[in-house]
């Protein structure tokens, strides 16, 4: 059977170009499964605008603090009812070494300082105004958050709102930890 | 004839300006905006963040904004993926060229099939039958004349 050439591999890279855009669309749960296993990836790092002040900061500013890493935005109902207990868990964790790191993303800087303000939420937040650093820790949804070491590494998170059984099912063995 | 070419002119010319500087719209710019977290443009999606998106626009409307500056501040909100159409400069230019390089090579490898097909399809004309002899001849005649 005679072949041709240029209609074979056209094909070939439609189908190519199709699995991708399936795939890359899909979530990506390699960070779930790494924690899971207990493999204590390590949280990317990437400066960011902050959110309610000039210049940048990144996870790396909190070397040798447990971060409860939250991704919010002000236009997600869920994060809004999450907002008294993670700032009560910021306010509690302050004094042992511990912080509540804000990823505002996807969201009006405006519309987001009105939300801090309303929630009484006074941890501090960045800005990932495009998703691109949430990507890296495979959000797919609001809110997410994300528990990391005093090492940096990713040791628990959770897709959906936190709740206070989670929390203390986690945090405390991470805030007695050493750096 | 002439006059009414000149005043069509002049009614076009009057037209451009006024849609110049016409204030935008927000359906003007909704149709040149995505849903950052849906995934679709910004017209057809009711989600919250399509809804802060519209508010966001309504503001920098009546702050008096030209409708290339409101998506200017839309992409320092929400980054370029906010613009359904990106704007065809740097890495993005490749979003452009790619398609049109494509239809290129495509034409390019219908061409060459063509002329391919062409070559193979036989130009000269056929070879005639031999002629009939007499008696073959004779009785076709006599059949066609029936």
């Amino acid at each position: 059977m005679r072949v041709f050439w240029p209609v074979t591999l056209a094909a070939a890279a439609l189908v190519g170009l199709l699995a991708y855009g399936v795939v890359s669309k899909g979530t990506d749960t390699t960070l779930d499964q790494a924690v899971a296993r207990d493999e204590r990836p390590v949280a990317p790092i990437k400066a960011l605008p902050w959110l309610e002040r000039d210049g940048d900061g990144s996870l790396a500013d909190y070397k040798g603090k447990v971060v409860v890493l939250n991704v919010w935005a002000s236009w997600c109902d869920p994060c809004r009812d999450e907002m008294p207990l993670l700032q009560k868990t910021h306010e509690r964790i302050a004094g042992q070494g511990g912080v509540v790191l804000g990823i505002d993303t996807q969201d009006a800087t405006e519309a987001a300082k009105a939300f801090l303000t309303k929630t009484k939420a006074t941890f501090p937040s960045l800005r990932d105004r495009d998703r691109s650093y949430g990507r890296e820790f495979g959000v797919s949804g609001y809110p997410e958050t994300f528990l990391i070491d005093r090492r940096g590494k990713i040791r628990a998170l959770r897709r959906f709102p936190v709740t206070q059984e989670w929390l203390d099912e986690h945090l405390p063995k991470l805030l007695q930890e050493q750096a | 004839m002439r006059v009414t070419s000149i005043a069509l002119a002049i009614l076009l010319t009057f037209v451009a300006a006024a849609t110049a500087a016409a204030p935008p719209s927000l359906p003007d710019i909704e149709d040149e905006v995505m849903c950052v977290e849906c995934g679709t443009v910004l017209s057809v999606s009711n989600s919250p963040v399509a809804q802060q998106e519209r508010d966001f626009i309504r503001k920098q409307i009546a702050a008096g904004k030209t409708k290339q500056q409101i998506k200017a501040a839309l992409v320092d909100e929400y980054g370029e993926g906010v613009l359904a159409r990106p704007e065809a400069d740097g890495f993005n230019a490749a979003l452009w060229l790619v398609p049109i390089g494509l239809v290129l090579a495509a034409a390019a490898g219908i061409a060459v099939a063509l002329r391919r097909w062409r070559r193979r399809t036989p130009t000269a004309p056929a070879d005639l039958p031999p002629p009939l002899n007499p008696e073959d001849a004779a009785r076709l005649d006599a059949e066609l004349s029936r």
